[in-house]
């Protein structure tokens, strides 16, 4: 650990300041070379990086590529055909009235920005931030997650080698890092985690007027509308069992939560779901993957230890200590003010909550925090009408799982407890710049009615130019067109 | 006679805000005619209202008939019409590209409503400030409390007398008072904060939101800087200056010319052209002009009066300074040169005072502008395209006019909100729309390929065909299936 951190993180900051001032962020050039050389270190150093999330977090190579790699390879590609066109000024369309007036809005660096990742997907989660923070020309400290200590040594060992030590910097540490580094200053800070400390952040922020962008979670559902899949219900429920169990065992923001459902169909949809996760992953525990840290997994045992909530485990609930692995775990009906149905879960255990008719799920999921997703598993045109309007949360997706994710059109994000802001393709460029509005007026044509003494004829004018009534401004210029004596008391 | 009202505290919010989210729930804001009517019903109070309206800004600032028209009620009628002709289509979907290894699906981007959103308002423009944000929280589909300020009392009255007689009292509330009740309502939880004001009180509003996460735009202030270059038509430039000075609310404006930057050289010419048109435009003795506001208060007054009578500036004073304290006026006042480190060139002015500042090369004025907070705008003065580039690069504002002051807010295409000290957040035109929209992403999916590569057990096959279809190529998608690619791995036989 460095003996004296706020000092080298003082001249750290100075020296990222100067070189925002200097401009060397601004030009394409620049941009577009840290891009591609962020490129490189994924593929270069791609077994390195599958080693260290399978060291932190016991995720498979695959997994590693579907949810962190790939997508960032993705995002880079998407942002490298298009950063030309992002940076470039747009016209915005300038009424008669002000002819010649021109008008335009141009995007602008913020200038130095913070960007703190969360751990779960503890490569990505920093990475695809940094990305749109370079798109926009802005110079980055960035804090990945302690809990990943082994991405976050590779993080730091390789962004000097790859990126402008002069521009983008990590700093490592824990909660009392990131508090010091939310003492300074920042132009932006972009946060994902935990609405807990979300709050933290947004209110150290506030005293430096600082826009922030936070990804946050919450408790995301799947509403389950077994009738209405009809011959599809069983691709749904290998959807349901991947959105839970598919994505570090349920360690995601974007996984399946709880899960709502008509009484009717609970026992056929436990029994289809428990065959999956057999033909999925076999009858020993060794094939999922682990809970990051016993800290976790002691929580997740909690939610279980809960007398009301043990009772209605209906499959699963068997811990392998040492291995950090929980099985999949699966409750039917727990009590509704039991903390495993209060708090973001963010493991393997999913609560199925009956319905008598599925269009109560709104309802249900209205009387709770907003969500980072919503999953509607309908075939119902009715229900998905009523889920699109009826409720609001991040995002909404339809008869799967996760794959918002990947879109680079889609805005990225929550609202409410699940986050503000949003991120991903355009939305990540846009998140990390200022638009800029700029008007070029003319002296061509000078509008005698706008400078005082204001009289009768000058208010006429006026009013008649705010309806863009352009004949009627003809008419009174040329003495056609009467007009009201006004007073001036 | 006197009705004691009953305290608007914690509990009153409390009820508020339940009844508000109650309308909000029962979707009474969601549908396209109740946000027409509510828009076209602010229209229509400011054509039956203008009389009172006027008389009301003339009370609480001496608001000059003309600016009143202008900048008021005419700010708030386009608002409404630009909002009802584009409405419709704001409300739509956008439609969203699906990448290719998700095929097939398709995407869109639905506008809803944040719910119930909070608008505090500021005194220098009570009516325009209050309401058009009013209208793009309506346009959106919220519920909305108004919180208009307390220093502009007549204004406020009016406001709380009138917008829940012409719009839908359930869905639209006005609350009165200063601080105890802003605090009040500021405890309850609100989707979206939208105020207009200082930078203190930013921070404050910016605190009370984020202990519920609530999502805030802030449209503060800061010193609009002017470059005024020797190469202008002087009489039209310094027309614009003069009325982006003192022909906006006397200077209290946000986006106002807070001060000027020019050449030594330039100076003299500059000051003579202002001093001519000063008095064109207000005669010899401009605190008996009808055509300027007064100072709001006498806190403001007082305020003004100590940034004039500093010592290392009461000596630069080169035009005007005299003042009426019983009339809360002081004359446009023009001070020439003062120092960098005095008050009045370290807080936003907002009055009618113009400090002019001396550099020997225009060029230095960046430096000067630059080492000071983010402004909500900046202005330049000159003919020169290279200044002009090089202005719009490298000054960061809320906005930029080149060659006119704050015209560039009547512009609904462009974005007006501040950056860094002067603000976050933007609105104006479809985004008073999207300020008060939560955009939410929607993917749609189908049943009919189901990819087995998706689920478990994996292999090495799975990665090497989902690296491949992820990269987008055809042809390495091709390989990978043909087994030419050189990451081909034999697809396991599944049992």
């Amino acid at each position: 650990m460095h003996s004296n951190p706020s000092s080298m993180e003082q001249t750290a900051i100075a020296e990222l300041n100067s070189t925002f001032i200097s401009g060397a962020t601004r030009t394409f050039q620049w941009r577009e070379t840290q891009l591609k050389s962020l490129l490189r270190l994924l593929t270069e150093k791609e077994a390195d990086c599958f080693h260290a999330l399978y060291q932190d977090l016991g995720k498979s190579k695959l997994e590693a590529f579907k949810d962190e790699v790939g997508p960032l390879k993705k995002s880079i590609d998407y942002t490298l055909t298009h950063l030309k066109g992002w940076m470039s000024p747009k016209k915005a369309g300038i009424n008669l009235l002000f002819f010649p007036a021109k008008g335009k809005t141009m995007p602008e660096p913020y200038g130095v920005v913070l960007v703190i990742a969360a751990w779960n997907l503890p490569l990505n989660l920093a990475l695809e931030p940094l990305i749109g923070a370079i798109a926009a020309g802005n110079v980055v400290v960035l804090k990945p997650s302690e809990l990943a200590p082994a991405t976050s040594s590779l993080l730091a060992e390789l962004i000097p080698q790859y990126l402008d030590i002069k521009a983008i910097k990590i700093v490592e540490g824990g909660v009392d890092v990131s508090q010091q580094l939310l003492q300074r200053k920042w132009d932006k800070i972009f946060y994902t985690g935990s609405a807990r400390v979300g709050k933290i952040i947004l209110a150290e922020a506030a005293k430096h007027l600082t826009p922030v962008a936070l990804e946050l979670g919450g408790k995301s559902p799947a509403i389950f509308d077994f009738q209405s899949l009809s011959s599809n219900v069983e691709v749904a429920v290998k959807r349901v069992a991947s959105g839970k169990w598919g994505t570090l065992v349920g360690q995601a923001c974007l996984a399946i939560d709880y899960l709502l459902v008509e009484e009717k169909f609970a026992s056929a949809l436990i029994d289809m779901l428990t065959k999956t996760i057999k033909k999925f992953y076999g009858e020993s525990l060794n094939k999922f993957s682990r809970v990051a840290s016993k800290r976790q997994l002691d929580r997740l045992q909690k939610l279980l230890k809960d007398p009301a909530v043990a009772d209605n485990i209906v499959y699963g609930g068997s811990v392998d200590k040492d291995a950090l692995i929980l099985e999949p775990t699966i409750l039917l009906n727990p009590p509704l003010d039991a903390d495993v149905m209060t708090e973001e879960i963010f493991g393997p255990i999913l609560p199925i909550i009956t319905l008598n008719n599925i269009s109560e799920s709104i309802g249900f999921i209205n009387s709770r925090p907003k969500p980072l997703v919503i999953y509607g598993f309908t075939n119902n045109k009715t229900l998905k009408r009523s889920i699109l309007n009826g409720t609001s949360s991040g995002g909404v997706l339809f008869n799967d799982v996760l794959l918002h994710f990947l879109c680079d059109e889609l805005p990225f994000g929550g609202v409410g407890s699940s986050g503000m802001g949003r991120y991903h393709g355009k939305y990540s460029f846009d998140t990390f710049s200022h638009e800029k509005a700029v008007l070029d007026a003319g002296y061509l044509v000078e509008l005698e009615a706008r400078y005082p003494p204001w009289n009768s004829f000058k208010m006429a004018f006026v009013r008649t130019a705010y309806k863009l009534d352009y004949i009627g401004l003809l008419l009174l210029l040329i003495g056609l067109k009467r007009y009201p004596k006004v007073h001036k008391d | 006679m006197a009705i004691s009202k009953k305290a608007f505290d914690a509990e009153a919010a409390a009820a508020m805000t339940a009844e508000l989210r109650a309308a909000f729930g029962a979707g009474k804001t969601r549908s396209y005619e109740w946000r027409v009517a509510q828009l076209n019903a602010i229209a229509k109070m400011m054509e039956d209202r203008e009389r009172e309206i006027v008389d009301a800004l003339r009370s609480d600032l001496g608001k000059p008939e003309f600016e009143s028209v202008l900048y008021e009620i005419g700010t708030v009628k386009n608002s409404c019409k630009h909002t009802l002709k584009e409405l419709k289509q704001w409300m739509k979907p956008e439609k969203a590209g699906t990448p290719f290894v998700i095929f097939p699906s398709s995407g869109e981007i639905v506008s809803e409503p944040f719910g119930l959103v909070l608008i505090i308002s500021p005194w220098n423009y009570p009516l325009s400030l209050a309401l058009d944000p009013v209208i793009g929280a309506i346009a959106a589909g919220n519920t909305v409390v108004l919180k208009p300020s307390e220093i502009a009392p007549a204004t406020s009255a009016f406001l709380a007398k009138h917008v829940e007689k012409y719009l839908d009292s359930s869905a639209v509330r006005v609350v009165e008072g200063g601080v105890p009740e802003t605090s009040a309502l500021l405890e309850q939880k609100w989707d979206k904060i939208f105020y207009t004001g200082n930078g203190r009180v930013g921070r404050i509003i910016m605190a009370a939101a984020a202990k519920h996460l609530t999502p805030v735009v802030l449209e503060l202030g800061g010193k609009s800087p002017v470059i005024v270059d020797s190469d202008v038509d002087l009489k039209v430039a310094v027309r614009r200056i003069i009325i982006g000075k003192w022909g906006l609310n006397n200077g209290q404006t946000c986006v106002a010319a807070d001060y000027i930057i020019t050449t030594r050289d330039f100076a003299p010419k500059l000051v003579n052209a202002l001093k001519h048109q000063l008095e064109k435009f207000y005669g010899k003795d401009p605190l008996e002009s009808k055509d300027l506001s007064r100072v709001v208060n006498s806190n403001h007054f007082d305020r003004l009066s100590k940034i004039l009578d500093e010592e290392k500036v009461s000596g630069k004073i080169i035009h005007g300074g005299h003042r009426n304290r019983d009339q809360l006026k002081i004359a446009p006042t023009i001070l020439l040169d003062v120092p960098e480190d005095s008050l009045i060139m370290n807080e936003e002015i907002f009055g009618p005072l113009l400090p002019i500042l001396l550099v020997d090369r225009l060029e230095e004025s960046f430096d000067l502008i630059l080492s000071r907070p983010k402004p909500l705008a900046a202005y330049v003065f000159t003919n020169n395209q290279s200044l002009k580039e090089k202005f719009v690069l490298n000054i960061s504002a809320g906005g930029i006019v080149i060659n006119d002051i704050a015209v560039h807010l009547t512009v609904p295409t462009l974005p007006f909100g501040g950056v860094g000290e002067s603000g976050i957040g933007a609105y104006h035109g479809k985004l008073s729309f999207d300020a008060f929209s939560h955009k939410k992403a929607v993917l749609y999916r189908g049943f009919k390929a189901d990819a087995a590569l998706r689920y478990p057990p994996y292999t090495a096959w799975n990665l090497s065909l989902l690296k491949a279809l992820m990269s987008g190529s055809l042809v390495s998608i091709i390989n990978m299936l043909l087994g030419w690619s050189k990451n081909t791995v034999a697809k396991p036989k599944v049992a």
